[in-house]
Order: C-alpha cells, then sequence, then structure tokens
C-alpha cells in the first residue's frame, strides 16, 4: 500500500510500486486531470506538482513520491477560487482543445514560483510543453498576465 | 492582448444583405465580439471529459495484435498460448470475425494508366492471410485489465512469410522496385487529370519563359495530444451498439458502422462523442478499432475500452500529405501567366478503405492556381501504392501542398527571371473586378481584394525595411531571408449540415448541432449566433453535439466547414423560432402578425411599448389555451443548411527567418498574416485557429517528419523522441489582421477559418528559408529544415557566407 498526498489529501493506492503516477492517478485515485499523451516523458500533457515541482507523472514511478505533495490540476483553484494562471488563462483565451492545457498551467505555476517576472526567454525554456493546437503565444501571454496581477495584487 | 484587430473597412460586397445581423452586433455577446470561451472554466479546472477519462461498469480491454513486417503472408496464427493467459477473455483472428463484418469502399471512378480501374483495397477489420504494412491488425486481445491484455497480445504467435516492400514514394515507382501488393506490379493505384491539358501544352509551346521545379511535401501526421480512444458496448436486449470515440463525424461513423460494417439499421447504432484533445482532419470517421471494438463487445456481452498508444498512433493513424511536384510554369515575355502545369505524384499508402483516403490529392488541389489569373492549367495526378498506413486529410488536406508549389515556383521563376517576387505577384494578381471568376481549374472565386490583403502584409511585415535587417543579420554573421505568400483554399464545400433549437416548457433553449467541436470553440461562437438572431444569452443556452442519439442528424467538422454550414443551419433554426414566435406573440398581443417586429430577443407591436420576450412566447407555446388557433403547441424548430458551392478564404502572410550559418539553427524573428475569412464571428477564435494552423503548416517545414525506410517500409519516427514536435521557443509572436469581404453563398457571410494559417504558413515559411540561403547560390532546398539539413545545405553551396 503506498500512501500518496494529492491536492491536499491522504490518499492510498495498492499497487506495483513501479506503476507510474500518471495512472496511479488516473486509474486507481479517479483523478483524470493529468493526461496521458506519449508515455515517454516528452509532451508534458500528464504534468503533475511534486513538491511544487512540475514532474512528468507518465515516466514517475509511484513509490518515488510516497508521502509527497502531489498537485494535479484539480488542486490547483483554493476554495473554489481560480488561480491566477487559471484566471489569465481564461482572460486571454489560451485553451483550444484544452488536453494539454493542465499541464501547461501547472508548468507555468512552477515557473511563476521561481520566477515571478519572467522574460520571454525565460517562458520558452521553461514550458517545453508541448501544444498541437499552437497556443504558445497565448500562453506567453497569459503567463505575463499572471505575473502582472500577482504583483499588481502583492502592491 | 493580441497585436491585432480585424479590420471591418473591407466589408463590402453583399454588406446590405447582413445588414440585419451586422446591426445587431453591438448586442450582448453576438457575432462579431471577442468572446471568452464557455467551455474554458472547464478544460482548465481538469474536468474536460475525454473519451480516456469515461470507464463502463463491467469493461474490459483490447489491445491489437499489430504486424511487425511491412509486407507479409501470414501462415498461420496460433491463439493459444494467449488465451491461457490470465485475465484472457477473448483472442479474436479474422477466423473469428467470419464474415461478420463489411468494409468500406472507394466510390470514386478513377483509372489506371491503362484504363483499368482504379486497384484499391480496404481494411479487412483483421488480416485475412497477409499483411501490407507494419502496424496492419493481425489479432485482437481482450482481458479483464489493460496490463494483461498487453501481455496476453504478446503471446500470440504468427508464423509471417516476409515479401519485399516498399517503403517511400520515389522507391516505389523506381524500375524494378517491390510491389506493395503483387497484385499490383507497378504500383500505381489510378491516376487523374484536372484542367485543360492540350491548351495548358499549347501556351508552353509558346511560351516566352519556362520555370521548372520539382518539389517534395514531407509526411506528417497530425499528432493531436490526446491519441484516439473508444469504447464499443452492446446491448443485447434492445439489440444496439454505442460507441465511445474521439472522431470528428460523429454521425459519419453511425453510418458507416451501421450501412457498411455490421448492414443494420441506423437506429441500431448510437456514437457518442465527448471532448476531444485534437483532431484536425486526422481523426476521421471509418477508424478500424471502432468495429473491433463493437464487434468484442457484442460476443463477450460486456463493454470493451481501447486506448491507443503514441507510438501505436504512428503505426497506424492515417498519415498526411507526402508528394512529389513536378511544376511548370510558363510566362510572356513581360512576366504575365500563361500557364501552369504540374504532375502531382502522391503516396497512398497500402489500403484505400474509401474516397477519404485520396480526397487530399484531388478535391483541394485547384487551389493551385492560387489568386492569379492564368487562363489555363493541367495538373496530372498518379496515386502510388507503398507498404505504409493510409494517406488522409490533415488541416489543409491537399492545400497546403497546391498553395506550396504556386507560392515556391513564382519564387523560383523571380529568381531565374531577375524580376521582384512582390512585383511578379502583383503583375498576375486577380483584381477585384475580375471575380466572380471559374478558375483554370475549375474553382469558382466569389470574391476577394486579394492584392489589397497582400499589401496590408507587406506593410506589417515592413517588406521593404528587410534589406537593412538582413544586412544588420549579415553584421552579426547570420543569414536573413524574408517570404511572402497569398494563399486561397476551397472551405465549407457543399454538403449538408444540421441545427435544431429546442425550448423546454421554462423557456430555456437546448442548441443541438451536427456538427463536432474539438477545440474550435463551437460551443462558444454559436452562442455568438444565437445571441444575435434571437438576442438570448448564453447562460440561457444549454449546448449540445456529438451524440447522435440527441442531434438528429449531422455530418460533422473538417474543411473549414462548420461555421459556414452549422452556423447558417443554426440561423436557419433561428428564423423558424422567430416565425412561429411571432404568431404566439401577436396573440399574446391582440395584434395581427403582421404588425409583429422581432429585435434582441422581444417581440413588439411596430411602433409601440407593448412587447413581449422570446422567453415568454417560448413558455407560452407549451400553454395550448394561450395559443391562436391553428398554432401547434411547442417551440422546436431546426435547420438544415448545405451551401450551393465553396467559400474561398484567402490571405496573405510574410515570414522573415534568421540562420546561424555555423549551426545551421533557424529562427522565425518575425510573422505576420493579413487574412481575409468573410464575417468574423469571434476575433479571438479565428486569430486561435490561424495560430494554430501557422504551427502545423511551420512545424512541417522546420522538423517534422514521420520517415519509413525505403527498402524495408519499417518506421523510423515511433516516438516523440524521433518525430520531431514544435514547441513554445520555436515559434516568435503571430501578428494578425485582416479585412472582412463576407461572401453570399451563406447567410452569415463566414468563409470559414480552420485551415488557412496552414496552407499560407508552409510556403511563406520555406520561401524565406530560400531567401535566406540564396546569397550562397542555394536554389533548391527541401523540407524539413532541421539544423543539420541546414548545414549541410550552406556546406555544400557554391559560395561560402
Amino acid at each position: 500500500m503506498i500512501r500518496l498526498v494529492v491536492n491536499g489529501q491522504a490518499r492510498q493506492a495498492d499497487v506495483e510500486p513501479e506503476m507510474p503516477l500518471l495512472w496511479v492517478l488516473r486509474d486507481e485515485l479517479d483523478v483524470k486531470g493529468p493526461k496521458y499523451g506519449c508515455g515517454i516523458a516528452q509532451c508534458g500533457s500528464c504534468t503533475v506538482l511534486l513538491d511544487g515541482a512540475p514532474v512528468r507523472s507518465c515516466s514517475v514511478p509511484v513509490a518515488a513520491v510516497a508521502g509527497k505533495k502531489i498537485t494535479t490540476i484539480e488542486g490547483l483553484a483554493q476554495n473554489g477560487v481560480m488561480h491566477p494562471v487559471q484566471k489569465a488563462w481564461i482572460d486571454h483565451e489560451v485553451p483550444q482543445c484544452g488536453y494539454c492545457q493542465g499541464g501547461q498551467m501547472l508548468a507555468a505555476v512552477s515557473l511563476l514560483q521561481k520566477k515571478p517576472k519572467p522574460t520571454d526567454a525565460d517562458i520558452d525554456a521553461a514550458m517545453t510543453n508541448i501544444c498541437r493546437c499552437g497556443t504558445y503565444a497565448r500562453i506567453r501571454t497569459a503567463i505575463h498576465a499572471a505575473a502582472a496581477a500577482a504583483t499588481a495584487k502583492r502592491v | 492582448m493580441d497585436k491585432s484587430g480585424i479590420d471591418s473597412r473591407g466589408a463590402r460586397s453583399g454588406a446590405e444583405k447582413f445588414g440585419a445581423s451586422r446591426s445587431a452586433m453591438g448586442g450582448s455577446g453576438g457575432i462579431g465580439q471577442s468572446v471568452t470561451r464557455e467551455e474554458d472554466a472547464r478544460f482548465l479546472t481538469g474536468r474536460g471529459r475525454y473519451v480516456a477519462d469515461i470507464n463502463l461498469a463491467g469493461q474490459a480491454w483490447g489491445v491489437v495484435v499489430r504486424s511487425p513486417h511491412a509486407h507479409a503472408a501470414i501462415r498461420s496464427i496460433d491463439t493459444a498460448a494467449a488465451r491461457a493467459m490470465p485475465g484472457v477473455v477473448g483472442v479474436f483472428t479474422a477466423e473469428d470475425l467470419g464474415d461478420d463484418l463489411g468494409t468500406t469502399a472507394v466510390a470514386f471512378k478513377r483509372v489506371r494508366p491503362d484504363g483499368s480501374p482504379i486497384f484499391w483495397r480496404a481494411y479487412p477489420g483483421l488480416a485475412r492471410g497477409e499483411v501490407h504494412h507494419v502496424g496492419d491488425p493481425v489479432a485482437f486481445v481482450v482481458a479483464e485489465r489493460l496490463d494483461l491484455a498487453r501481455d496476453a497480445a504478446e503471446q500470440v504467435l504468427v508464423d509471417y512469410d516476409a515479401r519485399c516492400a516498399v517503403g517511400d514514394l520515389e522507391h516505389a515507382l523506381a524500375p524494378g522496385a517491390p510491389a506493395a501488393w503483387l497484385e499490383c506490379p507497378d504500383n500505381i493505384s489510378h491516376v487523374h487529370d484536372i484542367g485543360d491539358r492540350a491548351a495548358t501544352d499549347a501556351a508552353f509551346a509558346s511560351a516566352a519563359h519556362v520555370v521548372r521545379s520539382r518539389y517534395r511535401v514531407s509526411r506528417v501526421h497530425a499528432q493531436y495530444m490526446e491519441p484516439r480512444a473508444a469504447i464499443g458496448s452492446y446491448d443485447a436486449i434492445d439489440g444496439r451498439f454505442t460507441l465511445y470515440c474521439d472522431a470528428q463525424q460523429p454521425h459519419r461513423v453511425r453510418d458507416i458502422l451501421a450501412r457498411e460494417i455490421f448492414r443494420i439499421p441506423t437506429g441500431r447504432v448510437r456514437v457518442v462523442g465527448v471532448d476531444i484533445g485534437g483532431g484536425f482532419g486526422g481523426k476521421g470517421p471509418q477508424m478500424l478499432e471502432f468495429r473491433l471494438l463493437l464487434w468484442a463487445s457484442r460476443r463477450l456481452g460486456r463493454p470493451v475500452k481501447w486506448q491507443c498508444e503514441r507510438s501505436e498512433s504512428l503505426l497506424f493513424d492515417e498519415h498526411a500529405r507526402d508528394n512529389i511536384h513536378e511544376a511548370e510554369l510558363a510566362l510572356d515575355a513581360q512576366g504575365r501567366f500563361l500557364a501552369l502545369r504540374s504532375h502531382w505524384i502522391a503516396n497512398v499508402g497500402a489500403y484505400v478503405s474509401s474516397d477519404r483516403n485520396i480526397q487530399a490529392s484531388f478535391q483541394n488541389t485547384p487551389g493551385m492556381v492560387g489568386v492569379y489569373d492564368f487562363p489555363t492549367a493541367h495538373v496530372r495526378f498518379t496515386c502510388v501504392l507503398t507498404n505504409t498506413p493510409s494517406l488522409a486529410p490533415y488541416r489543409g488536406a491537399g492545400r497546403p501542398e497546391a498553395s506550396y508549389v504556386i507560392e515556391r515556383l513564382i519564387d523560383d521563376a523571380a529568381a531565374q527571371l531577375g524580376m521582384d517576387r512582390v512585383a511578379l505577384r502583383r503583375r498576375n494578381i486577380l483584381s477585384p473586378a475580375q471575380l466572380p471568376k471559374v478558375t483554370a481549374l475549375g474553382y469558382h472565386y466569389d470574391c476577394g481584394e486579394f492584392e489589397r490583403c497582400m499589401d496590408m502584409a507587406l506593410e506589417m511585415g515592413d517588406w521593404n525595411g528587410f534589406v537593412a535587417r538582413r544586412e544588420a543579420s549579415r553584421a552579426r554573421g547570420l543569414l536573413r531571408g524574408i517570404g511572402l505568400s497569398n494563399p486561397i483554399e476551397r472551405a465549407a464545400s457543399p454538403g449538408m449540415e444540421y441545427a435544431e433549437i429546442r425550448f423546454d416548457t421554462r423557456g430555456r433553449a437546448t442548441a443541438l448541432m451536427g456538427s463536432k467541436n474539438h477545440g474550435q470553440g463551437h460551443e462558444t461562437a454559436f452562442k455568438q449566433v444565437l445571441a444575435t438572431h434571437l438576442g438570448m444569452a448564453a447562460a440561457d443556452i444549454d449546448y449540445v453535439d456529438g451524440d447522435t442519439d440527441r442531434v438528429a442528424f449531422g455530418v460533422g467538422t473538417f474543411g473549414s466547414r462548420s461555421a459556414v454550414t452549422a452556423g447558417t443551419a443554426l440561423v436557419i433554426a433561428a428564423g423558424k423560432v422567430i416565425e412561429k414566435g411571432r404568431l404566439i406573440a401577436a396573440h399574446l398581443l391582440e395584434a395581427a402578425s403582421g404588425d409583429v417586429t422581432f429585435e434582441a430577443g422581444t417581440f413588439r407591436i411596430a411602433g409601440t411599448d407593448r412587447q413581449v420576450s422570446l422567453k415568454e412566447v417560448a413558455i407560452a407555446a407549451f400553454q395550448p389555451e394561450r395559443l391562436p388557433a391553428g398554432v401547434e403547441p411547442g417551440l422546436f424548430e431546426n435547420g438544415m443548411f448545405s451551401p450551393e458551392d465553396n467559400t474561398y478564404p484567402y490571405g496573405a502572410h510574410v515570414c522573415e527567418v534568421e540562420i546561424d550559418p555555423q549551426t545551421g539553427t533557424l529562427e522565425i524573428v518575425r510573422y505576420v498574416v493579413a487574412d481575409d475569412v468573410g464575417t468574423v464571428i469571434n476575433p479571438l477564435l479565428v486569430k486561435g485557429q490561424i495560430h494554430g494552423g501557422i504551427g502545423q503548416g511551420g512545424g512541417q517545414v522546420l522538423m517534422e517528419r514521420v520517415v519509413y525506410d525505403p527498402e524495408t517500409a519499417q518506421l523510423m519516427t515511433a516516438s516523440f523522441m524521433d518525430y520531431a514536435m514544435p514547441r513554445a521557443a520555436d515559434f516568435c509572436d503571430i501578428e494578425i489582421a485582416g479585412i472582412e469581404v463576407p461572401t453570399d453563398r451563406n447567410l452569415l457571410g463566414v468563409k470559414g477559418a480552420g485551415e488557412a494559417g496552414a496552407v499560407g504558413a508552409v510556403p511563406a515559411l520555406m520561401n524565406a528559408i530560400i531567401d535566406a540561403l540564396a546569397p550562397l547560390g542555394v536554389t533548391e532546398f527541401e523540407m524539413p529544415a532541421t539544423p543539420e539539413r541546414v548545414w549541410r545545405a550552406i556546406q555544400t553551396a557554391p559560395r561560402q557566407p
């Protein structure tokens, strides 16, 4: 039995230790926000935050994350209030098909924690998730907007 | 947020006709407004529901056993070991299928060079004695869990007798090449001609200049982020199949399964399409796994689910493009185009299961004469069989190739004849006064201001200031190039679509659409249409698509058609709501119906303040005592629309690149688009579509490619480690502006926007790359422009930087 903390809740799964975290979340714990895209950590649709850092859950054995804090896209909003990144994504109409966007937003949240005012180059370097709908330009715009909103809030 | 705006100065033809709807645009959330999307709150909190997110009670899992050989006879299949594996509930081969399943068929009447009928073979369901490409389905294994099914699939023992195979277009046409099918030794499935051959040959014979080039358009995959998935279920009590799937045309899936595969009444199949993680043309209606899942479900008495893996997706999904063009341009001494002649050599893969698999090589290709005045043109198509998966539409479906040929050919002609690229285009571009026009390849252009769009893009991209920027790059040791393309494409071709507006007894409406959203933002756009035409707020409308039991009729979403076809069907349905509502309103207001007007959601006695809202009228429609004599209770109205002719969205792309000759790395430094997609329902959605199209067209030029070993036909690019995908750092911001010249071929004036970006990007980007390399004497370069290939081109160039 492996114990996990998913979106602030203690969860446990009776699975083999090498089972990828993505499939534990989706198939065992019914957390469907992380998506399967490639299974080899290339596309980023399965991105979750592990103690705040983005990881590609398709390639992380569940035993390696026992006891760590896992945040999926379902856990980004707090008390029904969307995260500034989610709000920026809506305001700038980032999604098209929506499939990769959970992973994109979690990558953006992590970037903004490390670099509250990222440059375009910072964004391009950090945002390595694939979006086939080609929403990259709007992702860039939305990250800048979320950064500006956070700054305004602090002031 | 975007640096762009839609310029409506261009509204011209048809402006009066659309006066009624355009005047209402000021209304809340109506046509023309940048409304943000209804569906995003769901997607952005992890509540999007894609097929893989659904599980049915009692469900088992299916895995397809696929051929590792590109071409082989099957001596025997031994399933005993697989059947004995834990959790296995069924292992099926062609023998088990028996005659249960029919196949799809090709309807196009084409012929081979000797006049004999087209050679085509449809996928049989599971291989019957032979396999014809790596990934060809051989057996279907069903088990309690996915991992158990996969383990068992490895125990299916197939004894193959391998044959020689052919994995590449050029290889397939070489003398002595192996045959992809033994019964078709020359590998030619069929040939086809469009245009006027005799007139074109005559024009070439008397031309002052003839420019010849050969272009190769690479093979790519749509690479939707959501790999395909489906669940098949059979209800033995009512004898009905249900399929959950991510197809772009749910009703067509139903029709094919009922009519051609299971040969049962259409009503015995229900197809449910939920959220789709991208399709781009690639998620077509005839996918083989659908029938296997339904058949297995009926056999086993429980639902069966299948989830395609990324590598499996590359092995078996339909691929796209993959053609060679031997193109020729005839010009007079002044640079006027006299004729276009081209030989389009298309890879059609091993299986041609329906018209869909050869459609990209014909129906969208007349765009090859572009926005230019060609007196005559002729294109011959040769469609070639190889031991590779089928080819099918993908964002553009022949349109990017057509645009690529003409726009590259013009650049080549300008270079060879020492003319200016823009001036050569300008000399031959069609003016608004020349429209409407039937082109030399048979398209019927209705409206457009092609030169104005080109000038707009040239200005946005500061074309005239390029020389100074090239010098500045050179000073930094970099090569800089600029490219232009004037794409035009056929969109929304004739074909039906359906929309229905259903009110409930409380006056709330549901819009049921025959189109199928898969990322375009249909829900938002169609609610905007209802805001304009019925004055309804988005919050008062529920939206349904994709479920063939709920939506009475549908065709689906492809070919840049839904705004035109479904949008117009919705306007027609809205018109019927108003028509019936007016009778009810007149009765409620005690007035003659001829005196009642409708505007912004309210019926009013003209010239008075006496009014009743649509919502109240809808409620009254379900209260017979409040209805006038002869008016049937209820308010359910539908609309069907089939355009009489295509629409022709067009635009101009200007792209600028910088290349580091030391490494061959390439950066897109500037990209601008001026577009005309007719009436814009939602600028945010349109720009998103253009961005996406450029991302895919640009990705093909820069890095993407499906590679088969030419001699073994083994797939070399079966994962994202081998198939390069464009990411954030590969594109600069894209500046988009446009003009609106509404078409009068539909009630909304829309032309379609889904494919336009890809059609323009492929030639514009490649023209920029060739321009960057031109100072070195490079005149030929084929996609993809990976650093290695660019570097090699520079190393072998006549001159060094």
